[in-house]
């Protein structure tokens, strides 16, 4: 049987291997992508982004229990932690919080290191929540590394975002500063039980009334990335506030109240048409990628490392500029 | 252009709570270039086993303290087998007296580390069993 037929069956081995395979980059992990793609688009993605010890893995844990639970779903979990840039290793410790999910032949829990990528996800995340999604999870969950202020990513990739707050990890400007809570689909007040939870809450939500109806832009590779046409003028009629939700994800408190805030989401992006457009930012940012990386590639193969090497030299030397270089080895066939 | 990661599952099976060893090893793994993937205490064999399969790993490391590693090893090579996974290497650290040293190694578990072990030998014998 090929790796795809089996993993179209359900066979949880080949699909641990089909994702080594992507995550390194191996010629077999494409072939089996291009084989699988016309099984995807199915799963809802849902992403759970936020400052690290926010109690995302707790949290994703109980999300997935819930679901688990109530809905008969199929739960794929895809937990991104960083690698070092030193060494290229990892500790990768989100299962830790996901001990209550073992032995449930439904639920699928995969680790992985962002090996030097930056905005909160690997570059091969994308892929491989297709491969899930192919293989038949109703739901993809995807957990971000502890993230910062800019690690926004996630939300080029998931139909819907959550944003892990909690009490006591800054004032309110950093409500109002640009980045990771305007990606927010919903917003997550977790450790709902710690002093200081209610102002937590008020920041955020000052912050959201202030918010007035923009259009969803991603600067993407220096140009914007805008989400228009028929989709995006029907959703200005029905437009998305993101929830706050208090959570208390170590007890369970909270959980069903953001499922069901998770659920109407999808409902929205579906009578919205959000969801094709959704849909469409991340193929084209899968595609825009794939362009660049064979761009690369090609470059490599036309331009020796000789020759590379030399240019470097002369920019070193203060020869030349970077720009002129380019200019050198492009040998003016690309402007 | 691949990029091949060895992986390694640093599990604690048992119920002995004692895991400063595992988190050592885990660290000098991670400094040594390799991804490891944390599972926490009082993990079941069968909890190790599926993690195991799930996140494809090479190496599978076991932390027992508890002198029950003559119940547990068995039972997760065994389990690791019956999924299939029989190129997974297994490591032992803990407490292991040398009479159960043979007896784990006739089982199959390709190495066994006690107290004093230089994680510098841990991580050479992990390369070589991997790249072999």
């Amino acid at each position: 049987m090929t790796t795809t037929q089996s993993i179209l069956n359900g066979d949880r081995l080949a699909l641990a291997r089909l994702l080594t395979k992507i995550e390194n980059n191996a010629p077999e992990g494409r072939d089996a992508l291009i084989e699988l793609f016309p099984h995807t688009g199915k799963a809802h993605l849902i992403g759970v982004t936020g400052a690290p010890g926010t109690g995302k893995s707790s949290l994703v844990n109980q999300l997935a229990l819930h679901y688990r639970k109530t809905e008969n779903k199929k739960i794929a979990i895809l937990a991104v932690d960083p690698s070092s840039p030193f060494t290229g290793g990892a500790v990768l410790g989100d299962r830790v919080r996901m001990r209550d999910l073992s032995g449930d032949e439904k639920v699928f829990i995969r680790s992985m290191a962002t090996r030097g990528s930056l905005g909160g996800l690997a570059q091969s995340t994308a892929n491989m929540t297709q491969a899930f999604d192919a293989a038949g999870f109703d739901i993809v969950i995807i957990e971000t590394v502890g993230a910062g202020q800019s690690e926004v990513d996630v939300a080029k990739l998931a139909h819907t975002t959550l944003v892990v707050e909690a009490p006591g990890l800054g004032d309110d400007i950093q409500a109002i500063k640009a980045g990771i809570l305007e990606i927010a689909d919903i917003l997550v007040v977790n450790k709902g039980d710690r002093p200081g939870v209610e102002n937590t809450e008020k920041a955020l939500k000052s912050m959201l009334d202030l918010a007035h109806p923009t259009e969803r832009i991603f600067r993407h590779h220096g140009s914007d990335m805008r989400i228009t046409g028929q989709a995006q003028k029907a959703s200005n009629s029905l437009m998305w506030i993101p929830p706050i939700k208090r959570t208390i994800s170590t007890e369970g408190v909270g959980i069903a109240e953001l499922v069901e805030s998770i659920t109407k989401h999808a409902e929205h992006l579906r009578i919205s048409g959000d969801w094709a457009v959704r849909d469409r930012t991340r193929l084209q940012v899968e595609l825009e990628a794939l362009i660049q990386s064979s761009l690369m590639n090609h470059f490599r193969e036309e331009v020796s490392e000789k020759k590379f090497n030399e240019v470097l030299e002369k920019i070193i030397q203060r020869n030349i500029s970077p720009y002129e270089a380019v200019k050198m080895l492009m040998n003016g066939r690309l402007k | 252009m691949t990029d091949k990661k060895i992986r390694v599952l640093v599990a604690k099976p048992g119920l002995d709570g004692h895991d400063r060893g595992a988190k050592v090893v885990a660290r000098a793994l991670r400094d040594a270039g390799m991804e490891v993937i944390y599972t926490g205490l009082r993990q079941t064999p069968e909890m190790i086993a599926e993690a195991a399969l799930q996140e494809d790993v090479d190496v599978v490391g076991l932390s027992v303290l508890s002198g029950a590693h003559m119940a547990l090893a068995p039972r997760i090579m065994e389990l690791l087998r019956a999924n299939g996974q029989t190129h997974v290497k297994v490591f032992i650290g803990g407490i292991i007296p040398d009479e159960d040293l043979v007896r784990l190694k006739e089982m199959g578990v390709t190495g066994v580390y006690g107290p004093g072990a230089s994680t510098d030998d841990i991580i050479r014998d992990i390369k070589e069993t991997v790249a072999g």
